[in-house]
Formats: structure tokens, C-alpha cells, sequence
């Protein structure tokens, strides 16, 4: 069963205020995100992960007359937290997923301290259809 | 395995060739080149057990000839059931002609990169098509390599094939006047796939595809086809260039190391002489194109020992006359770059500015991240530190991201 792990960055500070952190704490963070990739690969359970440009870059399109895309900056519906990124595993049981991302969320901030973050578990709709 | 990798490497030099054939003898692209794929695929799995045949081309012609036939078969078969008005001699329309495998020996890369490469089609559609005809890629090989999955690459391939056939292309050279049009589109699809691996060779998976490497390869094929086309032997030494510092620009996490940081040991030296030799002898011919030029700035870069021997002031001239050349703000951002080297960040900074009024480069996360290094050189931190934040946020590369990232944290925390 697949599952999509969704890091969710507290909206204003952006990314945990990832700019106020010292040039060690950040090479710590981005080392751990790499190595964590890479050993989630490396155990066969990665099936994708993207990261995302910071929300300040989306844009929110519809469709006008015509069924033309209009695309504006916004309004985004009022969030605490913003989409950083995901991954989707594919795995055997929820808690096997679960697991993966407790790894994530306790990727280091300042001081090396685990951030903690909250990383929503989504099930990726992926059953094989029903029989008739 | 050596013998099977150099199977693998005889049948994408031969899939053009076949490809080719196959098209004369029944016209139908789409059709043909569905049959030559399965060609290669039973070669593939024949020939590395029974060993290669004596005459692997016409080996492969024939067994795409009979998918060909028995395909046609199937479909006049359908078509008697379905409109019980009976062919009389099916036969005689579908087999081939006794001469199987005797196609007279000619390359047909070039007619088939025209075709691949119609401007009727989108960019993306060209790469892919020019990827599986050309490049006798499978299908799940070149959305491995685009990160994209195979039912998708697969819709986008015979997609553009069915476009070729709407658009009723004919396999033959274009006329002289839609010639320099036509191999432009072909020059420039093969620039996109050799950026594409350039930009993502620090990517995850050590088994996707290296598309700089099959540009290079295709490159070289339209060189030798068109030995005298300047700007054909200037691309072909613009990716030898920039693909001979492949190993240096990057660390062993994918991290990104600027050409001024470089370990030039590294790089490949064969490439270089290669490629040097293709921008001497074309800039000899006097005719001066695009490719030419920016392969004769990588050049320069390539030639200096040391960054701090760039001959900043010939790369300078360079971008002078691309810039005369045509109306980029890539190139403008270069020239920029250039100048500061010559003249002093401040120079360069005066140059930004003028972009800054560009809607085609303002919002780019080059421009900001250029911006940056200058402001930094000049030594005003704020404005290099916002500049570097600014241009993270915007980038899409990850890697990218890091380094940009990491620079403004130094920065800020007074190292540097």
C-alpha cells in the first residue's frame, strides 16, 4: 500500500525561519534530508518525493470565460502550515509508513535538535478496482 | 558483459538505419517504428545467447519487415470482416519485395531527426520521439530518464507520431529553402536533451539513461552526415565542453560546486581537445553562429589552468557578439557576469539593472542569484544575503537550493 507523507512547514516563519539558522545547522539539516532519501531508496520503499518552491511563489489559477486559466497570486484560503514537500512510500502496513515518518519529522533544526515537525499520512488511493 | 554492452551500443547505432529502411519499403512511420522498437527488443534478448548475426542490419530490417507485414495482415483481415468487400490479392500489397535485407547501405539519422524534429510538434514530443526513432531508446528508458512514468512517455510518443502522419511530413530532405529552418529545430532539440541531462546528471538514480552522453552521440551523427555546417560542429563542441567538467560539478551528495571552485583535474581532457579542435577549425571557416560562440567561450574556460587564468576579457568579447547576435537575456546575464570580471562588480551590478526591466529574466532565480554573487564581491552583505535568499525561493533545482541557501547562511554568520 502506497502513502503519501506530506512535511508541513508552519506558514509566516516559512520553513521554521530556516534563514535565521547558523551555516552548521542548516548543512546538518540538508545533509539528513539527503541521507534520509537515500537510505528510504535504498530500503525499497521510496516511490517519489519532490520538494516545493515556498508558497510565496504559487499561484492560484481558475478557470475564466472561456475556460482560460486566470492566474493570480491569491487569496490562498487561510492555512497555518504550507506544503513543503512529500514523499510516497510504498509499504506493507500504515504503521511501516508511520514509522517513515517519524525519521522525517525529526529532522534536525537549530542546535541539531530534532524539529519535531508534523508530517500528515495520507493513504494514496491505489486499490485495484472492484470486481464485477 | 562487455559483448553484451557493446550489443546494446550496435543496436542504437542501428536503429536509424533500419528505422530508416523499414520507412521506404512501407511508408507508415508510426507503424514502422512501433515495428522496429520490437525488432530491437527480440535482438536484445536473441543475440547476447545465439551471438550477433552476420549481418545485424538486415537481421534487423527483416524481422521489422515481417511485424510489419503480419500487422497489415491483422488489419486487412479487420477490414474484410468489418466491410465483407474481399481484397482480392492482400498478399501482393503486403509482402515485401524479394530483396529483403539488400536496402542499399545509407544512413538515414539525418531524414529522420527532420522528421522527429517538425516544427508541427511540440519540444517535449520531438525529445521523446527523437529519443526512441533515433536514439533507439525503449520507451521506458526515456521516461526513466525524464523522471516521468512509462504510460505517459508512451502517450506523449505515439502522439507525436500520429501528428507526423496527420501533418502528412514526407521522409525526404526538406527543399533547400526549409532546410536551414529544419536543421535549426533538429540543432536545438538535441541542445534541450543534452541540458536536461546536463542539469539533472546529479539526480537520484545511477540507471536512468545519460542524456548528455545520447546527445553527444546523435550531435556526432549529424555532424559526420553535414561535415561543413558550422553551427552543427559548434553544438557538437558546445556539449563536449560542458560535458567535460561533468565529474567536478557536483560532490558526492549532488551537491552543486561553481566552475571557480572546481577540481580541474578532473576534467576530461580528451573532451577538451576534441572540442577545441571543432571551435578552431569552424571558427576557421569564418561563418559565426550561436553555438559556435558559446562553444568557443566554454573553451576558454576550459583552457585556463587555474579560474583566476580565464581570459575574462576574450569571454567578454564573445558575449559581446552573441548579444549582437540575438536579443536572450541568458545571454545579456552572462555578459553581465563577464563584465564584472573585467571591470569590477560594480560594472556588472550596472548591467543587472538593466535587466531587472526584462519580464522575460526579472523574476528569473538566475538573475537574483548572479545579483548576489556580485553584490557579495562588491561587499555589500545585506543586499548579497537577500539577493542569495531570494534566488533560493525561486530556483526549482534542490541542489540548487541548498547551495544558494548555504551561501546566505555563511554570509550571515560572517563567514565566507
Amino acid at each position: 500500500m502506497k502513502f503519501m507523507l506530506m512535511m508541513n512547514a508552519p506558514r509566516g516563519t516559512g520553513d521554521w525561519g530556516i534563514y535565521k539558522w547558523g551555516p552548521g545547522d542548516m548543512k546538518a539539516h540538508i545533509d539528513f534530508m539527503i541521507r534520509l532519501n537515500k537510505d528510504l531508496r535504498a530500503e525499497g520503499t521510496l516511490a517519489g518525493c519532490e520538494g516545493l518552491a515556498p508558497p510565496g511563489e504559487a499561484r492560484l489559477v481558475r478557470a475564466g470565460k472561456s475556460a482560460a486559466p486566470e492566474v493570480t497570486d491569491g487569496p490562498f484560503a487561510e492555512a497555518k502550515e504550507f506544503l513543503a514537500g512529500y514523499w510516497i512510500v510504498d509499504v506493507e502496513t500504515p504503521d511501516q509508513a508511520y514509522a517513515i515518518a517519524a525519521r522525517a519529522s525529526a529532522a534536525p533544526g537549530p542546535g541539531g535538535k530534532p524539529l519535531n515537525m508534523p508530517i500528515e499520512v495520507r493513504q494514496v488511493m491505489s486499490g485495484p478496482p472492484p470486481e464485477s | 558483459m562487455t559483448a553484451a554492452y557493446s550489443g546494446e551500443h550496435l543496436l542504437r547505432e542501428l536503429a536509424p538505419q533500419v528505422l530508416g529502411a523499414v520507412v521506404r519499403r512501407f511508408g507508415d512511420f508510426p507503424a514502422a517504428e512501433d515495428a522496429v522498437q520490437e525488432a530491437l527488443l527480440v535482438a536484445a534478448t536473441k543475440w547476447p545467447d545465439e551471438g550477433v548475426p552476420d549481418n545485424p542490419r538486415a537481421w534487423l530490417i527483416q524481422v521489422a519487415a515481417r511485424r510489419m507485414t503480419d500487422a497489415l495482415r491483422t488489419e486487412l483481415a479487420r477490414r474484410r470482416r468489418e466491410t465483407t468487400l474481399a481484397l482480392d490479392e492482400p498478399d501482393a500489397l503486403v509482402v515485401p519485395a524479394p530483396d529483403s535485407g539488400q536496402e542499399p547501405e545509407q544512413d538515414d539519422t539525418l531524414l529522420l531527426l527532420f522528421m522527429c524534429c517538425h516544427p508541427a510538434l511540440t519540444r517535449s514530443s520531438s525529445i521523446a520521439l527523437t529519443l526512441r526513432a533515433v536514439g533507439g531508446l525503449t520507451t521506458a528508458e526515456i521516461a526513466s530518464a525524464f523522471l516521468v512514468p512509462e504510460a505517459t512517455m508512451a502517450q506523449r510518443i505515439s502522439r507525436a507520431k500520429q501528428l507526423i502522419k496527420k501533418s502528412g511530413v514526407r521522409f525526404s530532405m526538406p527543399t533547400e529553402g526549409e532546410r536551414a529552418e529544419t536543421l535549426g529545430a533538429v540543432l536545438h532539440v538535441l541542445y534541450l536533451v543534452f541540458n536536461e541531462g546536463y542539469a539533472t546528471s546529479a539526480g537520484p538514480s545511477l540507471q536512468r539513461v545519460d542524456l548528455s552522453s545520447e546527445a553527444i552521440r546523435l550531435a556526432r551523427a549529424v555532424y559526420h552526415a553535414l561535415p561543413d555546417d558550422t553551427e552543427c560542429a559548434g553544438l557538437l563542441a558546445l556539449m563536449l565542453l560542458t560535458d567535460a567538467r561533468k565529474v567536478a560539478r557536483s560532490g558526492p551528495d549532488g551537491e552543486l560546486i561553481p566552475l571557480d571552485e572546481q577540481d580541474r583535474a578532473t576534467w576530461d581532457r580528451d573532451a577538451i581537445a576534441e572540442g577545441v579542435a571543432l571551435v578552431e577549425k569552424t571558427l576557421a571557416k569564418g561563418a559565426v553562429g550561436a553555438y559556435q560562440l558559446q562553444a568557443a567561450i566554454a573553451a576558454v574556460h576550459d583552457e585556463a589552468a587555474r579560474a583566476e587564468d580565464t581570459d575574462w576579457p576574450q569571454i567578454l568579447a564573445l558575449y559581446g557578439l552573441l548579444l549582437r547576435m540575438a536579443d536572450n537575456p541568458m545571454i545579456a546575464l552572462n555578459h553581465a557576469i563577464a563584465a564584472s570580471m573585467v571591470h569590477g562588480p560594480a560594472a556588472g551590478l550596472a548591467l543587472l539593472q538593466e535587466l531587472d526591466a526584462d519580464p522575460r529574466i526579472a523574476s528569473h532565480h538566475r538573475l537574483a542569484a548572479v545579483r548576489a554573487h556580485l553584490e557579495e564581491r562588491a561587499g555589500n552583505r545585506d543586499a548579497a544575503i537577500a539577493a542569495y535568499r531570494l534566488a533560493a525561493d525561486r530556483t526549482a533545482s534542490i541542489p540548487e537550493r541548498n547551495y544558494l541557501r548555504m551561501k546566505a547562511a555563511r554570509l550571515a554568520a560572517g563567514e565566507s
